[in-house]
């Protein structure tokens, strides 16, 4: 760290300092040298970026305009967008508190969760631990399967859940659950925990699978007496960068997490309840066409993203060393 | 005993039948104990392991497990199921008279207004592998260079890599529709796959994949004199098959379940999902249809995992961000 704030040049007694065009032709001259990497890259880089940087950076800019696909080109208003987002648009101030409740249930819940399951699928028989990866990784990959927890949640009395509420007794008439503004939030938490055991999950198993055992035989003769001293001391720090992997990807998934909501409380779901940043960037962009001010919330839900992986990047990375 | 007499030549060749078994037994412990230590490689012997927490741990996980299938397995039932059996009320979990009659109906007779399944499932693979053999080839090459060579701007482009991880395609959508209207893409196939192609994810698993190889193989090769193309695809790649099987693995599972159902408005270019959720939307009485649908949008990627599940998890144990 402090070898970056004072960057001394260490010059030679016959050398002196590159003059600007003297770097840039040694970068032209390196360039040429490595004309085949770039060349090897470009095809990537191509897609990379019409579909990956172009969309990201070109967020702000139509932003701020009032795009909406059948006027071109767009007119330029400023921060009226933006404007209209934080001060007039109710909806968009209650779906920043559903993502935020969204963010705060599933994101630590999920990683959490993600890493207690593979510590103890970590203990068992190598058979065993196949077929339990595959179990708990098998709802990420099932695709559009949200019509059987329609059919389990679903309101009249013939839904699984209220089927089973009312034989074991505890109510007589069906509870609504995806129509009624008090539990339609709650039913889509769950099934958003059931979907996210993803990639992160993966990173962590194999994190564990990876744990050197002589760090355990060491603890175990430096004197530890129990399996919880074990995962703090040894455990945990030997997994940072997985631990890390996993992160990312759970903030990516907490923040941009839209579709459960829509296939089960519906499109719009009863008062906005279920209703995401991504959602309203959705209702904006595909039912009514204003381009300007989807664009105008992803580069605001951008913004957050960045910010919040900088702040875990800065946690995670003290705890790594 | 009464030996025979035999020559020097049957000696010795006596002498080498007996070396070469004995190897040969030598060679097959070893290699079984070596299987044995691999395969417990990860169940560690520690502080506080029981049978008893054991035990606890498998019953725990199993009604957890249980939970997790759950949905999937009433899927799979109630694609079984006959139309007179969908609607008993309550719900049975198995199919008394199982019946293959929603998967027939579902390809042979066309229920979705104008385009029969068939057609959707041949979209559906056609997206599905065209992307995965581009995204496949075209990170490859790029994962090599970006993890193995210095040139101006690697450092930067690593960097870029690295936050576009952030930024995966369902943020992106609406931007991504606006580049495709400009360019002239809009309903047609490479609405669906184009924006495929450029997966960071698999770009980021194969850079931390390729960055494992040893420095001193790909220099060897250099000084034989191969190009790059030839260490990237005679060298780097063999040598990181679970890498490759891995991006295999996600980006089918990502394509195959991708939703271009805003890309692209003509009915003969809808994928499997976007088929789904028209006839999800169509409600109650499709119940049959729906399951069927969803079971088919649902077996290949399982299938595809559970064929390569070790792969993915030797290339997730190198995936982690150092930074």
């Amino acid at each position: 760290m402090a070898a970056e704030t004072q960057k001394k040049e260490i010059l030679l007694p016959n050398e002196r300092k590159m003059s600007f065009k003297e770097k840039w032709a040694y970068t032209r001259h390196e360039m040429k040298r490595n004309s085949m990497c770039y060349l090897m890259l470009l095809p990537f880089m191509i897609f990379f970026l019409f579909f990956t940087v172009i969309p990201v950076v070109m967020a702000l800019p139509i932003g701020f305009t009032d795009f909406d696909m059948a006027h071109f080109p767009p007119k330029f208003i400023g921060f009226q967008n933006f404007y209209t987002m934080f001060l007039e648009d109710d909806v968009f101030i209650g779906s920043i508190r559903t993502t935020l409740i969204f963010a705060i249930f599933t994101g630590p819940l999920s990683y959490a969760l993600s890493f207690f399951l593979a510590w103890l699928i970590n203990e068992l028989h190598p058979v065993l631990k196949t077929i339990f990866t595959l179990i708990f990784y098998a709802p990420s990959m099932a695709g559009n399967i949200y019509f059987v927890w329609q059919l389990i949640f679903s309101g009249d009395a013939y839904g699984y859940l209220n089927a089973v509420i009312n034989e074991l007794g505890f109510t007589t008439k069906a509870v609504q659950w995806l129509t009624d503004a008090n539990y339609l939030l709650g039913c889509v938490i769950v099934v958003q925990l059931w979907v996210s055991m993803g990639a992160g999950f993966l990173a962590m198993r194999a994190g564990f699978q990876g744990i050197d055992k002589a760090m355990y035989e060491a603890g175990a003769i430096e004197g530890i007496s129990n399996r919880w001293q074990e995962l703090i001391f040894i455990t945990i720090p030997s997994m940072g960068p997985q631990l890390m992997f996993a992160a990312v990807m759970q903030i990516v998934s907490s923040f941009t997490v839209d579709l459960v909501g829509r296939s089960l409380a519906g499109f719009p779901s009863t008062d906005y309840k279920a209703h995401t940043i991504m959602t309203h960037a959705f209702d904006y962009g595909w039912i009514r066409y204003e381009m300007g001010y989807a664009s105008a919330i992803c580069f605001v839900l951008f913004l957050a993203m960045l910010l919040c992986n900088q702040l875990i990047s800065k946690v995670l990375g003290k705890y790594m060393n | 005993m009464a030996k025979k007499e035999l020559k020097p030549s049957q000696i010795q060749a006596q002498i080498e039948a007996e070396n070469a078994a004995a190897l040969e037994a030598l060679r097959k412990r070893r290699e079984k104990e070596h299987r044995k230590m691999e395969r417990s490689k990860g169940s560690n012997k520690q502080v506080g392991k029981s049978w008893k927490n054991d035990i606890g741990i498998f019953l725990f996980l199993t009604i957890l497990g249980l939970f997790m299938l759950a949905p999937i397995y009433i899927a799979i039932v109630s694609s079984l199921k006959p139309v007179n059996e969908i609607f008993i009320m309550p719900p049975r979990l198995y199919a008394m008279d199982p019946t293959l009659d929603n998967f027939k109906d579902l390809f042979v007779v066309a229920n979705n207004s104008w385009v029969p399944f068939s057609r959707n499932v041949f979209n559906s693979i056609f997206v599905t592998v065209a992307a995965t053999l581009f995204h496949v080839v075209f990170a490859c090459m790029a994962g090599f260079i970006l993890a193995k060579c210095r040139f101006p701007g690697c450092r930067a482009i690593n960097k870029i890599i690295v936050i576009a991880l952030l930024f995966n395609s369902q943020v992106t959508y609406i931007m991504q529709y606006i580049v495709m209207a400009n360019l002239g893409m809009i309903n047609t196939y490479s609405a669906l796959i184009f924006p495929l192609i450029a997966s960071t994810m698999g770009l980021y698993l194969m850079i931390q994949s390729v960055g494992q190889i040893p420095d001193a193989m790909i220099e060897a090769a250099k000084v034989d004199g191969a190009s790059l193309m030839r260490i990237c695809w005679g060298i780097v790649m063999p040598n990181s098959k679970p890498a490759l099987m891995t991006i295999i693995i996600f980006q089918f599972q990502a394509a195959w379940n991708s939703n271009g159902g805003s890309l692209v408005y003509d009915e003969a270019l809808k994928t499997i999902p976007t088929v789904v959720q028209q006839i999800a939307a169509a409600g109650m009485a499709r119940q049959g249809a729906i399951a069927a649908s969803a079971v088919v949008l649902m077996i290949p990627p399982l299938a595809i995992f559970i064929a390569a599940q070790s792969n993915v998890m030797e290339t997730m144990a190198h995936a982690g961000m150092k930074d």
